[in-house]
């Protein structure tokens, strides 16, 4: 599965085989597209659908149906005919949509007719004091265990945060055995008045069922705290307490793991690294790409389905997958029939307002002060980003310069909304005026020796360098 | 409503910054005039080398006065600007390189010019411990060294605006004319008025040369850079090739960073490059190739930043040779950022005395009279 791409041009190159990225690779293939899906991991499947077709986790109930709903899917795109390849880290993007890719040690330069990034999500920064603490991690890192390897917190944990992966990794811990000490709820008391406008779609949604008898499964096993208004992780050298407050009253626990997790944003350093135009998103507070009503983004050629379209679900990314590749096929094969999705996306859709609105992380958790740590990479506070400003940042590319915010390995991921909100509030500007850092590639690092051994010429460039 | 002040610099560079940092010391009310933000382009994305090391002739004096003002830096806009003296060498792969490298020692201590020492072996290993074997020796210019681009871009507009000069960021210079004996610049809705104007636009300098009646054959080029993860330790100067397109140095955190003058394709209107990787993997190539230690290193960001190229490969700098009051200082052909400490004292005298003691003759704007502009000026 590790081999090098066959050829070096496609028709349809789909990055990331989650459920868009699956989705539209199966319909390009289908309709007779040369179509190569590239992706990270070891299988298919993305985050939601991790694993699955190698979790050891084998019984339907503990992961839940739309775990395995994923299956189905997975297999059409297998049997579609696309080229497949997993282990694959797509470096670089331009925007003459040619694709830098790494497999198996050795990179390869491909181009494609059309380019769909199906690159997902990520989680959302939780910068709270002790945060880079060894013990500490996301949910979603959590997850990633127990999907792929049954792995489950078996010391003193506490689950913090908000939103519907939180509730779904907490009973998924707690089925599969695992210990969950506390759960501290951090959802925003105002949020329920404010998403009640939103609420009737919701509750005629699949969401709300699904939701609600998660919630009861945790709530009877597990003691949780709601309304919390400030989190911290302590211990010297590794996490050995967690104190927060709820309702005025603070209160100090032991723990040997804290997971957190405050919602999914999307993830934008390749789309961004291609030039793709992003602005702010007010509701989901993040930066979401300008997208069309087929996913095609502001570069001829890039689309963008999934959640890196906009924070929607996996059974949203489904459709958007479906409707770039719709696209793509009738840009390629104009005399095709292309089915009309929009009834089936505002389905998927449905509910989602009021999540976004419910699980707007509070501010106190998205723009910490002081002493705690914004950028993990150079060790930069949140103090440090408003010194900065004090003396002229203007904005986060401008911090670089002060701070090296946003240089390090992990390109920003962990500190670029952080840094973006921190200096709107400080400048009184909002954050689609303050911007994002710049990103470039590679979006991935590669080893320099890699690089080092691209073939010379063009000629050369185009057959692949293979292991 | 005109505003009328003593001097409107185009070009919110470390050339535009640091000139306008120096009319403020000559007590002069300079504005400076950004389209972007000062040290978007070149002087805030460029490898930071502080060299004099194998300099056109033409650019030696200045290079020597700037070199001067690098060494107190923090006197002047109090910020180190990160600069770090370890000297920069220029490595020669191959005997034949080397003769090169003795002829043009040689050659400028004729011309008494002698920050350019030639090597053997021994000492490039002793410099550069890491270097490869096969190479027969070089050339080192000792006070040389590096800084941080955009920290240091930074420092001097942040100066300039402390001692009294306007800044207007974000906002392009338009409509450029002279109306009763004063320069005027529109900016958005402001007009600023000024018996001088500076024009070190780096890449767009070219256009508001032509439109002055100076058109001159200059490209715009975006020199690729890459930057690594950390590594240990293992070099303290900047190292050049004499033969082939590599410059490479380690910063005090680890990183390494890896130019040399591979170019991208610049999209000036957009501010944007695309980054040719194939030329990029020639120079990961030569430094696998010198330095076996990096092999394992991974390349974390790459990127370009957007400059003028003269011709000739030297600036245009000084008075313009047909308008009273416009002065050039642009063109600086991808290893500007030295000379910008320098080129603005420098060009401070020239608007306040009429004259510098700084030789700077070879760098006129009159040698491209009566020659035909580039496609792209």
């Amino acid at each position: 599965m590790s081999a090098a791409p066959k050829h070096d041009r496609y028709d349809v190159v789909v990055i990331g085989a989650g459920p868009a990225g699956l989705a539209a690779t199966t319909m390009t293939a289908d309709a007779g597209l040369s179509t190569l899906l590239l992706d990270e991991n070891a299988g298919p499947g993305g985050q939601v659908w991790r694993a699955i077709s190698s979790t050891p986790v084998k019984s339907e109930v503990l992961l839940g149906a739309d775990y395995w709903s994923g299956a189905e899917i997975a297999k059409a795109a297998r049997d579609s005919g696309a080229e497949i390849i997993h282990r694959a880290t797509v470096w670089s993007l331009d925007r003459n949509l040619e694709i830098g890719v790494s497999v198996g040690g050795g990179s390869a330069f491909i181009k494609a007719k059309r380019v769909i990034i199906a690159t997902g999500a990520q989680e959302r920064p939780f910068p709270i004091p002790g945060w880079t603490l060894p013990g500490v991690m996301t949910a979603g890192a959590a997850q990633t265990m127990l999907k792929s390897s049954g792995l489950v917190p078996d010391c003193p944990t506490v689950l913090a945060g908000q939103g519907p992966l939180l509730w779904l990794l907490a009973a998924q811990i707690l089925r599969l055995g695992g210990r969950i000490d506390r759960v501290l709820d951090t959802t925003p008391r105002a949020n329920y008045i404010a998403a009640l406008p939103h609420a009737l779609a919701f509750l005629t949604s699949p969401y709300f069922g699904k939701g609600l008898a998660m919630m009861r499964e945790v709530r009877a096993k597990v003691r949780v705290i709601s309304g919390v208004t400030e989190l911290a992780a302590a211990g010297d050298g590794k996490l050995e307490s967690v104190t927060y407050v709820a309702g005025g009253k603070r209160e100090t626990l032991p723990a040997e793991l804290l997971l957190l997790h405050q919602g999914v944003v999307p993830n934008v350093n390749l789309a961004m690294a291609a030039g793709v135009e992003h602005r702010w998103n007010e509701l989901q507070l993040c930066w979401t790409p300008v997208l069309d009503a087929f996913g095609n983004s502001s570069i001829p050629g890039i689309a963008i389905a999934g959640d890196g379209a906009g924070i929607g679900g996996a059974q949203a990314a489904v459709v958007r997958g479906r409707r770039a590749a719709g696209d793509a096929i009738k840009e390629l094969r104009p005399q095709a029939e292309i089915i009309d999705l929009s009834a089936e996306m505002a389905r998927a859709e449905r509910g989602r307002a009021f999540l976004d609105v419910l699980f707007q992380p509070a501010k106190q958790f998205r723009m910490p002060q002081g002493d705690t740590i914004v950028c993990r990479c150079e060790e930069i506070t949140a103090k440090d980003v408003l010194d900065s400003v004090a003396i002229g940042a203007t904005g986060p590319n401008q911090l670089k310069a002060y701070r090296r915010t946003g240089m390090g390995p992990c390109q920003g991921r962990l500190c670029g909304l952080t840094v973006t909100e921190l200096m709107a509030e400080a400048r009184g500007k909002s954050p689609q005026e303050i911007g994002y850092y710049r990103l470039r590639a590679p979006v991935k690092p590669i080893m320099l020796s890699e690089l080092a051994s691209l073939p010379k010429d063009d000629e050369a460039t185009k057959a692949v360098v293979r292991g | 409503m005109i505003r009328q002040e003593d001097a409107i610099i185009v070009g919110g560079g470390i050339h535009g910054c640091s000139t306008a940092l120096h009319l403020c010391l000559a007590g002069l009310k300079p504005v400076l005039i950004e389209k972007d933000y000062a040290g978007r382009h070149a002087s805030g994305v460029n490898a930071g080398g502080v060299r004099q090391l194998a300099r056109d002739v033409a650019e030696i004096p200045l290079s020597i006065r700037s070199m001067g003002i690098w060494e107190t830096i923090g006197d002047l806009v109090d910020d180190d600007c990160g600069f770090e003296s370890h000297g920069q060498v220029l490595v020669a792969e191959t005997d034949a390189e080397l003769d090169a490298c003795r002829a043009r020692v040689a050659d400028l201590n004729a011309q008494g010019f002698n920050h350019e020492e030639l090597i053997d072996g021994t000492e490039l290993r002793r410099l550069v411990p890491a270097v490869a074997e096969s190479c027969p020796g070089g050339v080192v210019s000792r006070r040389d060294g590096a800084a941080q681009p955009a920290r240091t871009t930074t420092a001097f507009r942040r100066k300039a605006e402390q001692l009294g000069a306007i800044l207007r960021e974000g906002v392009a210079a338009t409509n450029v004319r002279k109306e009763q004996g004063l320069w005027h610049v529109d900016v958005g809705a402001e007009t600023f008025a000024a018996p001088v104007l500076v024009n070190a636009a780096g890449a767009w300098a070219g256009r508001i040369a032509a439109q002055l009646g100076e058109p001159v054959p200059v490209e715009t080029i975006a020199p690729m850079l890459m930057i690594t993860s950390p590594v240990a330790h293992f070099i303290d100067p900047v190292v050049i090739l004499r033969g082939r397109k590599l410059s490479f140095k380690q910063f005090p955190n680890g990183t390494v960073l890896i130019g040399g003058g591979h170019l991208a394709t610049p999209d000036q209107d957009r501010n944007e490059t695309v980054l040719d990787w194939r030329k990029l993997s020639e120079s990961a190539r030569t430094v696998a190739e010198l330095f076996e230690v990096m092999r394992s290193a991974t390349i974390t960001r790459a990127w370009a930043g957007i400059e003028a190229r003269m011709r000739d490969d030297i600036p245009v700098f000084g008075p313009s040779a047909l308008h009273e009051g416009l002065y050039h200082q642009f063109g600086f052909s991808a290893h500007g950022f030295q000379l910008g400490p320098g080129a603005g004292a420098v060009m401070a005298e020239l608007i306040v005395h009429g004259g510098t003691q700084t030789r700077i003759g070879g760098l006129s704007i009159e040698r491209f009279r009566n020659t035909t502009p580039s496609a792209t000026a």
